[in-house]
C-alpha cells in the first residue's frame, strides 16, 4: 500500500490546491497595486481603505448584519425548540415535520425566491429588510434544527434520569443538566445560521427591496459592472469572517476528544 | 411478613405493559429493611423494568409500590426517598466529582456550608477522598462507579437501587467491588436492590434473591436456597443445576417416596410434605457438583446409583467436568474437584462405564413456579 | 422516557414545534402553493397577473396549462437539456475527482491527520458560493491570471476566451460542489472494513478486482448520496451560469430568474420553477426509495 499511498497523497494535495488556489489568488490580488488585475504591481492596502470609504458597501454590510442577527436569533430559538420536540416526543405529524425541515434546503433557492416574491406581492407587502429577514429565517430554521437535533441525539438520557433521581424537578433538570450539555450545539447552529444568512444571494435578490441591499447583493452588482480589486478586498474580508465563524462552530460541535465529523 | 414494621419496598401485583407485551407481569414482592436483595435473570426478563418502576422512571400499568409503608406508585423520582446507581453511571460530564456528588444536596435543603462535609463524607465512604476536583472523563471505570455510588449515598436514601453497576468492570475488579459493596451495605444498613444477570454475583452479595423470567418471579428465597433448592425448571437451569431426572412413584410411605427412574433403577427421596400418589411422574434435579462418579453400584447401600457411559471429559484446572449418558440416552454433567495430582491416571475412561451417585438429600423436586417468601 | 419520568405522550411537543410549523407553513409552503397556482395564470399587462374572466372555460379548455405547454418549446427544451447534461457532467467530474481524495483521507492518511484533512475540505464548503465563483471569474478572464500565464509563457499568441461558455460554467460548478461529493464519500469509506479487502486479496482478487468487487459496492451508499447532493443543486444552479456563463449558457435557474426580474412573466417563470421542483423531488423520492431498500441512511 505504500506505493499507492504516495500517489494518492500527491493527488490529494493537487485537489487541495485546486480548492484553495483560486481563493488564495483572490486574496493575494486584493493587495495588488495595479488595477490591471493580473499583473502584480506591489502590495498595498489602498483597496481596503477605499472600501472603508465606500458608502454603498458600508450600508450593505450594515444591512447584512441586521438581517443576519435578527434571522439568527429567531431561527435559533425556533430551531432549538423544534429539535427538542423532534428528539424527545412522539407526536402526530412528527414524520411530516422531519421531512418538512429538509425541504427548504433541498428545493432550489431560485424556486424559494420566486415563491416568496410572489407571495409578498400577493400580500401587497413592501419589500424591505424585514422580508429578507423572514426569508432567511425560513431556511436557517432548518439548519439550526438539524444541527441541534444531531447534538441532542447523542445526548445521554440517563443523565436527566439521574438528575430527577437526585431530587431535581424537570425544569431544574433542564437548566442544570440538559441545557449546559446541548449549549455548544445551539451555538454552533446559530453560527451556521448567521454564516448562511450573510452569504446568501439568490433568495435575497428576489425579496430585497430598494435600500435593503445586503453585502452579497452589493458584491454581485459590483461584479456585473466590472472586476476591480475592491471586489477582491471585500471578498477577502467576507471570507475571513466566514472562516473564523465556521471554525468556531466546528469546534463547538465536537464533543471533547473526538475528531472532526460532519 | 412477620414483624409489624412495613417492608422497605412493598410491591403488589405490579404490571408494566408496552403495547401488548407485559415486561413485568403481576409481580408481588416484599423487600425487607436493611437487606441486600437481588433481582436476577436473563436479559429481557423484566428485572430492569421492575427496578425502574421502584425508582419512579416507569409508570406501572397496574399494581402498586409502597416504600416504607407509604404508597409511591405514581410519585415522581425526585420525591421518592430512593436513589439509583445507573448502569453506565450517568455522571454529569460538565461537573466535577464534587459537584456531581453535591448535585442532589440542594434539594434536601442542606445549607451550603454543610454540603462540603456531606460530599467529603460520601467520597471517603467509597475511598475517593481527594478526587473532588477531577472530572468524570479523567476517571477510570471503577472510579466512576464509585462516584455514582457516592452521589446516591450522599442523599442518605432509604433504599438504594443498583442497575447492573458492575457490568463494565473487568473480572478481577468486579470481584473486589462485589465484596466491597457487600461490606458497605452491611455497615450502612440501607436496603439495597441489585439487578444482575450473573448468578455468581447475586450469590456473592445477596441476602435474598428473586429469580425472574418473562416478567414473572419464579422464586424468591435466601441465596443458598435458590442455589441448592431451585423451585422451578427455569431456576434450576439458570443456576446451573442442569441434571434432570425423571421417575415414577412406586410407593409413598413414612415420609419417603420411592421412584422408579426412567432409565432403570430406583431412588428414595424425602417427601417434604408433598402428597404423592402411586403412578405420579416426578422430576428432580441434582447439581453437578453434588454428583459423584463411582465404579460400583452402591444402591445396595441405600445410595442412589445410576448406570452411565462416560461420553466426554473436560479438564478445567480446578475441576474436571464429566459428561455421561444413562441408558435412556439422557445426558448428565458431573463436576469433580481435582484433588488428586494430575499425574495419577483416573479410574474412569471415556467410553467406559460408571455409576453416578448422590446423596438423596441433594435431590430437589421441581414443581412449577413456586413462590416462597 | 420523558424528562419528568412520565409517559405523557406528545402533548408537550406542540408548543415547541408550533413556531417552526407556523414559519414553514406560512412562509414556505404557502408561498410555494401560491406560486404553483400562479403557474396556471396569465400574465397581466404590467407584469402582474391578468384576472381570469371565465373560470370554467379557462380550466376546461386547457388554457390553464398554457405556461407548461410553452415550456415545451424547443427553445426552452434546449435550456432544460443543457441544465441536465451540465448537472450530469458536473456530477461525473465531481465523482471522479473526489473518490481518490476521499479514499486518501479515509484510509491512507494517518488517523490523527484525518480531522485536519477533512476540515480543510469542509471550510470552503461553507464560504460564500458567490465569492468562490467570483474567484474563477477572476482567473478565467481575458486579463486574468491564467491567460497571463498562457500568453506570457508563449503557449498561445492571443488570450483564450476561457470565460462565458459551458466550460467555464462546468469548472465553476465542479469547484463549488466538490465538497458535497467528498464528504459523503468519506463517510462511506471511513466505515469500510479493511479486513474485507485483505480477505478478497487472500482469495485471489487483484487490487483492481478487489476495488471493483468489494470497495465500490460497499461504498455505494456514499456514492449515491454524493450524486444526489451534487446533482440536485447543479440542476437548480443560477449564480455560476450567470457569472461565468454569460448569454451563451442559460440554465433553468437563469431562465426562471429572467422571467421574474426582466421579462416579468411570473406565470411562465412559476411553471418552469415547478418543473424544476418536480424534477428535484422526483430524484429525492428515488433516493429515499433506494436508502429504504438498502436499510441504511448515509446522510439524511
Amino acid at each position: 500500500m505504500r506505493r499507492r499511498g504516495r500517489w494518492l497523497g500527491a493527488y490529494a494535495w493537487l485537489v487541495y490546491l485546486f480548492l484553495y488556489a483560486p481563493i488564495a489568488i483572490l486574496v493575494v490580488f486584493s493587495f495588488n497595486k495595479s488595477t490591471q488585475t493580473a499583473v502584480w504591481a506591489g502590495g498595498t492596502l489602498d483597496w481596503y481603505r477605499s472600501l472603508a470609504r465606500n458608502e454603498l458597501i458600508l450600508a450593505s454590510v450594515k444591512n447584512s448584519l441586521i438581517v443576519g442577527v435578527a434571522s439568527t436569533i429567531i431561527a435559533t430559538v425556533f430551531g432549538t425548540l423544534a429539535a427538542l420536540a423532534l428528539g424527545r416526543y412522539e407526536f402526530r405529524g412528527k414524520g411530516i415535520t422531519k421531512n418538512l425541515l429538509y425541504l427548504p434546503i433541498i428545493i432550489p433557492e431560485i424556486v424559494i425566491g420566486a415563491a416568496l416574491v410572489t407571495f409578498f406581492g400577493v400580500l401587497a407587502l413592501h419589500l424591505s429588510l424585514w422580508t429578507v429577514t423572514l426569508a432567511h429565517v425560513v431556511f436557517c430554521v432548518s439548519f439550526v434544527a438539524i444541527v441541534v437535533r444531531a447534538r441532542l441525539s447523542g445526548f445521554d438520557r440517563s443523565l436527566e434520569e439521574a438528575a430527577l433521581d437526585l431530587g431535581a424537578r424537570p425544569v431544574q433538570t433542564f437548566f442544570r443538566v440538559t441545557l449546559p450539555l446541548i449549549a455548544p450545539g445551539i451555538v454552533a447552529g446559530a453560527l451556521l445560521s448567521f454564516t448562511i444568512s450573510i452569504d446568501d444571494y439568490v433568495v435575497t435578490s428576489f425579496v430585497a427591496g430598494v435600500g435593503a441591499t445586503t453585502l452579497p447583493l452589493q458584491i454581485y452588482s459590483m461584479l456585473k459592472v466590472g472586476v476591480t480589486p475592491e471586489v477582491n478586498a471585500v471578498s477577502t474580508l467576507l471570507l475571513l469572517v466566514t472562516v473564523v465563524l465556521i471554525v468556531i462552530a466546528q469546534r463547538l460541535q465536537q464533543p471533547p476528544g473526538e475528531g472532526v465529523r460532519d | 411478613m412477620s414483624s409489624a414494621a412495613a417492608p422497605s419496598v412493598g410491591i403488589r401485583s405490579l404490571t408494566k405493559r408496552f403495547g401488548d407485551a407485559a415486561a413485568v407481569d403481576a409481580v408481588s414482592l416484599d423487600i425487607r429493611r436493611g437487606e441486600f436483595f437481588s433481582l436476577l435473570g436473563p436479559s429481557g426478563c423484566g428485572k430492569t423494568t421492575l427496578l425502574r418502576m421502584i425508582g419512579g422512571f416507569e409508570l406501572p400499568t397496574e399494581g402498586s409500590i409502597s416504600i416504607n409503608g407509604a404508597d409511591m406508585t405514581r410519585t415522581p423520582p425526585y420525591e421518592r426517598p430512593v436513589n439509583m446507581v445507573f448502569q453506565h453511571y450517568a455522571l454529569f460530564p460538565h461537573l466535577t466529582v464534587e459537584e456531581n456528588v453535591a448535585f442532589g444536596l440542594r434539594y434536601k435543603r442542606v445549607p451550603r456550608a454543610g454540603e462540603g462535609k456531606r460530599v467529603a463524607d460520601a467520597l471517603a465512604l467509597v475511598q475517593l477522598a481527594g478526587f473532588g476536583k477531577r472530572r468524570p472523563d479523567q476517571l477510570s471505570g471503577g472510579q466512576r462507579q464509585r462516584v455514582a455510588l457516592a452521589r446516591a449515598l450522599a442523599l442518605e436514601p432509604q433504599v438504594l437501587l443498583l442497575d447492573e453497576p458492575l457490568g463494565a468492570l473487568d473480572q478481577k475488579l468486579r470481584k473486589e467491588v462485589q465484596v466491597q459493596l457487600k461490606h458497605l451495605q452491611r455497615s450502612l444498613g440501607i436496603t439495597f436492590v441489585f439487578v444482575t444477570h450473573d448468578q455468581e454475583e447475586a450469590l456473592t452479595m445477596s441476602d435474598r434473591i428473586a429469580v425472574m423470567h418473562g416478567g414473572r418471579v419464579e422464586q424468591v428465597d435466601e441465596a443458598t436456597r435458590v442455589f441448592e433448592r431451585p423451585a422451578t425448571e427455569f431456576v434450576a437451569n439458570f443456576m446451573g443445576a442442569s441434571n434432570f431426572f425423571a421417575g415414577r412413584v412406586r410407593e409413598a410411605v413414612n415420609g419417603t417416596v420411592a421412584l422408579t427412574l426412567k432409565a432403570g433403577g430406583e431412588v428414595r427421596l424425602a417427601t417434604e410434605g408433598v402428597q404423592y400418589r402411586v403412578g405420579d411422574d416426578v422430576r428432580f434435579v441434582v447439581r453437578p457438583e453434588k454428583l459423584d462418579l463411582r465404579l460400583r453400584d452402591l444402591s445396595g447401600h441405600g445410595v442412589p446409583s445410576l448406570p452411565v457411559t462416560i461420553e466426554d471429559r473436560v479438564y478445567q484446572g480446578v475441576s474436571t467436568v464429566w459428561i455421561v449418558r444413562d441408558r435412556a440416552d439422557e445426558r448428565f454433567v458431573v463436576y469433580e474437584q481435582n484433588e488428586k495430582p494430575f499425574e495419577e491416571t483416573s479410574k474412569f475412561t471415556v467410553g467406559g462405564g460408571a455409576y453416578v451417585c448422590w446423596n438423596a438429600r441433594h435431590a430437589v423436586v421441581i414443581g412449577g413456579g413456586a413462590e416462597r417468601q | 422516557m420523558k424528562p419528568d419520568g412520565r409517559d405523557t405522550g406528545g402533548r408537550a411537543a406542540y408548543p415547541l414545534i408550533l413556531p417552526t410549523w407556523a414559519t414553514l407553513g406560512i412562509f414556505f409552503l404557502l408561498p410555494l402553493t401560491i406560486l404553483f397556482l400562479v403557474s396556471f395564470g396569465q400574465r397581466g399587462t404590467y407584469g402582474g397577473l391578468k384576472p381570469i374572466e371565465d373560470f370554467r372555460t379557462y380550466v376546461l379548455s386547457g388554457k390553464f396549462l398554457a405556461n407548461y405547454a410553452r415550456s415545451l418549446h424547443p427553445i426552452y427544451l434546449q435550456i432544460f437539456w443543457r441544465s441536465i447534461w451540465m448537472a450530469v457532467a458536473t456530477t461525473a467530474a465531481c465523482l471522479a475527482i473526489s473518490y481518490p481524495i476521499a479514499y486518501y483521507i479515509a484510509i491512507v492518511a494517518p488517523q490523527r491527520r484525518r480531522g485536519l484533512l477533512l476540515g480543510l475540505v469542509v471550510v470552503p464548503f461553507w464560504t460564500s458560493f458567490l465569492i468562490r465563483t467570483y474567484a474563477w471569474m477572476f482567473l478565467l478572464r481575458t486579463e486574468g491570471l491564467i491567460n497571463r500565464v498562457l500568453t506570457g509563457t508563449g503557449l498561445v499568441a492571443h488570450p483564450v476566451e476561457l470565460l462565458y461558455n459551458n466550460f467555464a460554467v462546468l469548472i465553476g460548478l465542479v469547484y463549488g460542489e466538490l465538497p458535497f461529493m467528498i464528504l459523503p464519500l468519506f463517510a462511506s469509506l471511513e466505515k469500510l472494513d479493511l479486513s474485507l479487502l485483505e480477505a478478497a486479496e487472500d482469495l485471489g482478487a487483484g487490487r483492481a478486482a478487489a476495488f471493483r468487487r468489494v470497495t465500490v459496492p460497499l461504498t455505494m451508499p456514499g456514492i449515491v448520496a454524493g450524486i444526489i447532493l451534487v446533482f440536485v443543486p447543479s440542476l437548480g444552479q443560477f449564480i455560476v451560469s450567470d457569472l461565468l456563463g454569460g448569454a451563451k449558457t442559460i440554465l433553468a435557474g437563469n431562465l426562471i430568474q429572467n422571467q421574474f426580474a426582466v421579462a416579468r412573466h411570473k406565470p411562465f417563470g412559476a411553471a418552469v420553477a415547478f418543473e424544476l421542483t418536480a424534477a428535484v423531488l422526483a430524484l429525492l423520492f428515488a433516493y429515499t426509495v433506494y436508502t429504504r431498500r438498502k436499510g441504511q441512511d448515509v446522510l439524511l
